[in-house]
């Protein structure tokens, strides 16, 4: 599903963020990029969503390669990729359902489908009764999942999050995992950065370890 | 994927977006509006004018003098010819001996004229031509020139000519105007959608990151661009029938004195359709160039 093949990611001014990366995510697998801030775990979660592009070396993501995939081809990879931001990157323009609604508006979603997508969606983070809320009004650990809810609504393959339990306390962290490890359950590949040894525990699953741009083994 | 549902929902967007900031929306409108009522008001102002032009013109006289010592009869023949020709309405004949008491009486050299031996002045007949047009009028003028026993062909179509003069002028004046004006149209649009862009900063990097094509991304803001433009067209065109229709009130007053019917005649159904257009145009013109030129710059990070 996720292929890297000696990445190489190099920042204008010599900065090396990604080096000699090599692994292979399977379909269905759930696994944790793990390291220090600064170790490269959002510049390789960028890479998969061609957010970036690697200096050198091959990203093979549901087989299309990110070094060279055409800017028209993006949106549709994209679409097939959920994206959870630490930042949680809501409009606070909008309401909670709104918010959720969006990635179905840009599918062209008839209306009434995609309404019981997003009710489905909330229901599952546990945001439905929440719907006319303005992300502004909700809690962390709230806003959090309703990027979740914004990043499932359109059943995507793959789940990207980086450090979606960054600045949450114990309870809302694996309130959070329990949500990925149910989608787990159903078969998406899911990508989580952390730097929380507790989650790494409470939830086992494969672990990708970064050094400063370097996996270790 | 219903792409009509898609407008419809874009359309509804937009509208929404121009009510939520009803007084901006307003005045962005009304400045459109004004801009472009006045290369249109001048456009409708010239019109009126040379439909005038063409009333007045139906009365151009060419006056036919005939040779000196030609026969009566020769010149009934010759007004049988001209009432005869197809180009000719019909004709007034002037003899010599009434044109000479015309003199007399008109110019106050009656002193001169009494003093004369004999009478200089030649037959002639005043020939009121069917058509207004000036290259009409000359090209029958050159033709009575090539007839017998005509000694001259007066055409007085110098101030038609003035008149043609005055309206190219008018209509290039108008013309300029309308660029200009247009330019500014194009530039409203393009520094509101400037702006709309940069508030919705996050939402448009928002969307990109999870997979909104450009096309997706610049229908609402080339939208906004046309939906502004085609109203402002509209307070254009209702700016102008506004203004003809107290122009006109008035204008019936001073007309009254001169024993005239001359009014402003208002934009056409189909004037008004193409201003509708034009500025529907503009107005996603300035979108779409705002739109190339800034949405690029967000790329999400």
């Amino acid at each position: 599903m996720i292929k890297f093949n000696q990445v190489y990611k190099r920042y204008p001014g010599g900065h090396e963020a990604l080096r000699n990366l090599n692994f292979d995510i399977a379909e269905g697998e759930m696994v944790y990029l793990t390291g220090h801030s600064g170790a490269g775990k959002s510049t390789l979660l960028k890479l998969v969503a061609a957010i970036e592009r690697p200096s050198s070396g091959g990203v093979l993501v549901r087989g299309q390669n990110i070094r060279s995939i055409k800017p028209a081809a993006i949106p549709a990879l994209r679409r097939n990729i959920g994206l959870i931001f630490q930042d949680h990157k809501l409009l606070f323009d909008r309401n909670a359902f709104d918010n959720v609604m969006l990635p179905l508006q840009i599918c062209g979603f008839d209306h009434r489908e995609a309404a019981k997508r997003v009710r489905a969606a909330l229901d599952k983070v546990g945001l439905l009764d929440r719907e006319k809320a303005n992300p502004i009004a909700l809690s962390g650990g709230e806003q959090q999942r309703l990027c979740i809810a914004r990043a499932i609504v359109n059943r995507p393959t793959i789940l990207l999050a980086d450090e979606p339990t960054g600045n949450l306390d114990t309870e809302y962290s694996s309130e959070i995992m329990n949500i990925f490890k149910s989608f787990h359950q159903v078969g998406v590949t899911l990508l989580i950065s952390t730097h929380d040894e507790s989650i790494l525990r409470q939830f086992p699953a494969r672990a990708l370890h970064l050094k400063k741009g370097e996996l270790q083994p | 994927m219903n792409l009509l549902i898609e407008h419809l929902r874009v359309l509804r967007f937009t509208l929404q977006r121009l009510l939520l900031t009803p007084n901006a929306s307003l005045l962005n409108l009304t400045i459109i509006g004004i801009a472009l009522s006045l290369p249109v008001g001048g456009y409708v102002l010239l019109e009126s004018v040379q439909n005038l032009g063409s009333q007045i013109a139906v009365t151009p006289q060419i006056s036919v003098f005939i040779t000196a010592g030609t026969s009566s009869s020769e010149t009934e023949r010759i007004g049988d010819k001209l009432r005869q020709h197809a180009g000719i309405k019909r004709i007034e004949f002037v003899s010599r001996e009434v044109a000479l008491k015309k003199l007399q009486q008109s110019t106050g050299l009656a002193d001169v004229v009494d003093g004369l031996s004999q009478n200089p002045l030649p037959d002639a007949f005043v020939v009121y031509p069917k058509g207004g047009d000036v290259a009409a009028l000359e090209s029958l003028r050159d033709e009575l020139k090539t007839w017998q026993r005509i000694a001259h062909v007066q055409l007085d179509s110098a101030w038609v000519h003035k008149l043609e003069a005055l309206l190219d002028f008018g209509r290039l004046a108008v013309l300029i105007l309308a660029a200009l004006l247009s330019f500014a149209l194009v530039a409203i649009t393009f520094n509101t959608i400037r702006l709309q862009i940069l508030t919705r900063r996050e939402e448009i990097e928002v969307a990109k990151l999870i997979g909104a094509t450009d096309a997706f991304i610049r229908r609402p803001f080339l939208y906004f661009g046309l939906t502004q433009g085609l109203l402002g067209g509209a307070a254009a065109w209702l700016l102008i029938s506004g203004s003809l229709l107290l122009l006109n009130r008035n204008l019936s007053v001073l007309t009254l004195l001169y024993a005239s019917d001359f009014r402003l005649q208002g934009l056409s159904t189909g004037d008004g359709l193409a201003l509708l257009g034009f500025s529907a145009y503009l107005g996603w013109l300035g979108a779409w160039f705002s739109v190339s030129q800034h949405l690029w710059q967000i790329e999400p990070r």
